[in-house]
């Protein structure tokens, strides 16, 4: 029994046991002088195990008793994760090393936070849910304060901490509440409880600390108040990292519980998840506005588009988790891009995040703004980018699952968001000349990742790289 | 050719692919090749496109030349032409070529000018060909992005708020559309205009939030529709956004808005409002009607005092548009005929005008009514061209305009009096307007210092007119070819439209005892 088990956790006790031996090796070799080597190992790494799990695994695998899951859902989501992890690790090595905050530690931190959204994705058990939420998480706290003397990076992983824990409180709470009333942790028990009838008060309220707790992680409103102040202070590969795969993860996680375990009782989550989606999207466009710098404005912009994939989560249907799959792919695929192009912002080789520093930047780098400027439209889903199908999908979901007023408001939200991406673009074409404009970028990394993922927006339009089919099966894996 | 109308659509795409990919440089070597791989790129999609016209048979009311294949989400790559869409495709390969060709004086990022400008052809072709909803949609919503660009990067000085107002505006319009689009995806599960144009949309009245909806969902889903087309046809009061846009984008930017861009709301309630939600449009009839009377005199009554020649003209164009709505609202044969016909000739007429204060801007830079007069003791081609498309604007019987108008207003006539007369009126203060605006930039003596040097039309310039003069006078003499295109189309299409009416008599009857 147990070597199987062990067969089916393999990807991650491989990356575990990496990490260790690797923390191993640096520290009693030469420390830091292995952290660049580290970062593309970690990130080869990374890609072997996705194409591993993309192409080998098959059916649904249980293991340790139903602690942990191995479907077609998972499965997905960890692609994603390995994914967006492996290309935000290959842009902050050029960066962080240039300003010397490039430690041993950092590869593999990020790798055991990688663990733990791998985890997370496969809880089928509120106990293996939190274990991987707190592994994700601590990993996630130390990287965010990674530049030790800047007041504004400490700030941001004591605050990223502070209402972490409070979060994880939260999520414990409800998770207490719902052992208490379903008399199990095993997502399996407690879908029998939720379905037998009326979904007793005490669970109920279980649920509702468990969706605060998960919010939370999402950074959706009203739990989003952490997530512009971590942004702006974190070093910038770290805010790469932290808007994309922990958003994969989270989300993920959302959909598994809300359905695995609370599935029967759509009736009961679908209007808290519906308000958390309506509010997100509105909070993130209307606050968005005032940002003059970019990485604030970038979390406002999260925010958001985590409001459009809990639209597609709050339909609570196999269609909707399928949409929320295919929005969050295309997110991550976008934020990877721009955070390129944010990485590679700088002035005499200075890191610079003011988005009026953009003034006329498709002058100096008419190819890199152009990027740009199909990011950004497609991130304010203008057809016919890619970005646009994401929010296609969604509003469908919701619409028909009933909730045609949800669509209606996150169609007019996404005019509100419209707005701020336009402004970058306005900076970038059509402002005045100035001596202060920004270096042009020299890195081929950045450079490569930023066109790609513009390509990808423009040519996916064909048929989004059969994304639809796959996101089709891993939902079906989910609910049934 | 199976594909004829993708070659079509995509060529000018094709082009800008090239310019983008292998035009290398900003010296005048590189502009001027721009420039002709632009023209010769559009003039081969305008010749090309003749080839539909040839192919296409004015008596089968049905789809041409279709072409299908399967898409993402159950939506599908569909494209065809049929007697209401086909000028439309032809009208935007005419203009394109000569919008290049009035663009020969950009110097500044001539390049990326030029893949806006073909970008946006493809975009507009899309418009008129597409036969999926969602496909529809997103050529109507990419065409956004390049027309922001042209306002934003080569307008005037007000540029920035007006691509702004531009792009907003009529954003916000479209996604209600697009919301709609959704439910009616929803409700008929198909995307595809074809089998959309015979399924029937419910129309039992309900209640939303205590507000009781006559003709329940066929008029949520007119709404939805409405608050896009409404904006980008642009029908009073949400009409602000043309006259900012206009006056501050470049000539062709104006010219490509008018002919081209304020056609797809026409065209939008032709394809999608009148005959997919026949019992809706119904309802909200008389409230249509009357904004567009309303456009039609609240609009001339504003141009009357407008400084700015550009402004003017926009002005204008929201009062012809005015004709346009109230045409196919109408909803008989002359209407919608004199509606198409409308729109076909205003994208003449309102381009060919927006050339001419080109013309004068490119030699003066500035716009001010006030700061011409006399034009013509120095440039006497330029009087007589100028004064051919006032006229035109007009409505002179002997050009083009006349015919639009008179249809359109011979068919509201038959529908409702009290709207036909209050819409006369409009003609008589177009004349005003049009003619006021003449006297006082062309006519007169010849006094202001700085007019004592302008010259005359070069022959780039009289040779973009031509094609625009000779269309304006042909289809005003003979308007024969475009009426025997569009006529079965259209007469299908009324017929439909009463049938379906005359089916559901308790939801009219509801609708007259509101």
């Amino acid at each position: 029994m147990l070597s199987s088990d062990l067969n089916v956790i393999l990807p991650e006790i491989i990356l575990s046991v990496y990490a260790m031996l690797a923390l191993l090796g640096a520290v009693y070799t030469r420390k830091d002088g292995l952290a660049s080597t580290l970062v593309w190992i970690t990130s080869a790494l990374f890609l072997a195990v996705a194409l591993w799990i993309g192409f080998n695994g098959a059916g649904t695998n249980v293991a340790f008793n139903g602690l942990f899951i191995d479907d077609g859902f998972a499965r997905f989501s960890k692609v994603m994760i390995l994914v967006s992890g492996a290309a935000v690790l290959m842009m902050s090595e050029g960066y962080m090393t240039r300003r010397g905050l490039l430690r041993f530690e950092y590869p593999l931190l990020i790798t055991l936070s990688v663990v733990g959204m791998m985890m997370m994705v496969s809880a089928g058990d509120l106990m293996s849910l939190y274990m991987g939420l707190e592994l994700q998480s601590l990993a996630l706290y130390v990287v965010a304060s990674l530049r030790r003397d800047s007041v504004k990076s400490t700030e941001a992983g004591l605050k990223y901490f502070v209402l972490g824990a409070l979060s994880s409180g939260l999520l414990l709470y409800g998770a207490s509440l719902v052992y208490g009333y379903a008399g199990t942790t095993l997502f399996s028990g407690i879908i029998q409880t939720a379905s037998e009838g009326d979904v007793s008060l005490g669970l109920l309220f279980g649920l509702v600390f468990l969706i605060s707790g998960l919010a939370f992680k999402v950074s959706a409103v009203p739990f989003h108040m952490w997530t512009p102040d971590v942004y702006e202070g974190a070093p910038t590969p770290v805010t790469a990292f932290l808007a994309t795969a922990p958003k994969v993860a989270a989300m993920a996680l959302f959909a598994r519980v809300l359905h695995d375990a609370f599935g029967g009782a759509v009736g009961d989550w679908q209007q808290v998840v519906a308000l958390l989606s309506l509010l997100s999207m509105f909070l993130g466009g209307i606050a968005a506005i005032g940002q003059t710098d970019i990485k604030r404005l970038m979390a406002f912009s999260s925010i958001a588009h985590m409001g459009y994939a809990l639209m597609g989560l709050a339909a609570g249907t196999a269609f909707g988790v399928q949409s929320m799959l295919i929005y969050m792919a295309i997110y991550v695929t976008m934020s990877v891009g721009t955070f390129a192009f944010i990485l590679s912002m700088e002035r005499d080789g200075q890191p610079v995040s003011n988005i009026a520093s953009l003034n006329m930047y498709s002058k100096k780098e008419p190819g890199k703004a152009l990027a740009m400027l199909v990011l950004l439209f497609s991130l304010a889903g203008v057809p016919p980018l890619v970005g646009f199908f994401g929010k296609l999908y969604v509003l469908r979901a919701a619409y028909d699952a009933g909730l045609a007023w949800l669509a209606i408001a996150g169609a007019v939200a996404s005019v509100i968001g419209a707005f701020y991406y336009l402004r970058i673009v306005f900076y970038m074409y059509f402002g005045e000349e100035r001596d202060d404009g920004l270096d042009g970028g020299k890195s081929p990394v950045l450079w490569g990742m930023l066109m790609a993922s513009a390509v990808i927006m423009v040519v996916g339009v064909v048929n989004l790289f059969g994304i639809e089919g796959m996101a089709a099966t891993a939902a079906a894996t989910l609910v049934n | 050719m199976d594909n004829l109308l993708s070659i079509v659509t995509f060529l000018p795409a094709l082009a800008a692919v090239i310019l983008m990919v292998f035009l290398r440089g900003d010296d005048d070597a590189a502009n001027r090749n721009a420039k002709w791989l632009s023209l010769i790129a559009t003039g081969a999609t305008f010749v090309t496109s003749l080839f539909i016209l040839f192919q296409f048979d004015p008596q089968n009311t049905g789809f041409q030349m279709v072409e299908q294949t399967e898409w993402l989400l159950g939506l599908q790559y569909k494209m065809g032409v049929d007697g209401i869409s086909v000028l439309f495709v032809l009208l935007t390969t005419f203009m394109m070529p000569l919008v290049i060709a009035a663009s020969w004086d950009v110097t500044h990022r001539v390049k990326e000018y030029m893949i806006a400008f073909l970008l946006l052809e493809t975009l507009m072709l899309g418009v008129f060909m597409a036969l999926d909803i969602v496909l529809f949609y997103l050529f109507f919503e990419a065409g956004l992005i390049p027309m922001f660009l042209i306002i934003g990067i080569w307008g005037g000085k007000n540029r920035i708020y007006a691509s702004f107002k531009f792009f907003l505006y009529t954003f916000l319009g479209s996604v209600l559309m697009l919301v709609a689009m959704v439910g009616m995806f929803s409700d008929a599960g198909t995307t595809d205009i074809e089998q959309l144009l015979v399924h029937q949309f419910g129309s039992e009245s309900f209640s939303v939030l205590g507000v009781h909806i006559v003709g329940g969902m066929q008029t949520l889903l007119f709404l939805a529709f409405f608050a896009s087309f409404a904006v980008k046809m642009p029908m009073w009061p949400v009409h602000t956004w043309l006259p900012d846009a206009h006056v501050q984008a470049p000539t062709a930017g104006s010219v490509v808005l008018a002919a081209i861009l304020l056609k797809m709301g026409g065209y939008g309630f032709l394809r999608f409002s009148l005959p997919m939600f026949p019992i809706g449009s119904d309802v909200l009839t008389p409230l249509v009607l009357w904004m567009s009377v309303i456009a039609i005199v609240y609009t001339s009554l504003v141009a009357l005092v407008q400084e700015d020649m550009k402004k003017l003209i926009a002005y204008s164009s929201v009062a012809h548009m005015g004709y346009v709505t109230m045409g196919i609202f109408a909803g008989n044969q002359q209407g919608i005929d004199g509606a198409i016909f409308q729109m076909i000739s205003h994208g003449f007429i309102s381009g060919a005008l927006f050339l001419c204060v080109g013309v004068i801007y490119d030699r003066m830079h500035t716009r001010d009514i006030d700061a011409y007069g006399g034009l013509v003791n120095r440039m006497p081609a330029y009087a007589l061209i100028f004064m051919l498309f006032t006229m035109a604007n007009v409505g002179l019987p002997g050009t083009s305009g006349f015919i639009g108008e008179f249809l359109t207003l011979v068919g509201i006539f038959q529908v409702n009096t009290w709207i036909a007369l209050v819409a006369t009126s409009g003609v008589i203060l177009s004349a005003a307007y049009a003619l006021w605006l003449y006297r006082r930039v062309v006519l007169g003596d010849l006094i202001k210092e700085s007019l004592k040097t302008i010259t005359d039309m070069t022959r780039r310039e009289r040779a973009i007119f031509a094609p625009l003069v000779v269309a304006t006078i042909l289809f005003g003499v003979y308007p024969a070819p475009i009426l025997d295109t569009i006529g079965p189309s259209v007469e299908a299409l009324v017929s439909n439209y009463q049938t379906a009416l005359a089916e559901a008599p308790s939801a009219t009857q509801v609708a007259a005892n509101h």
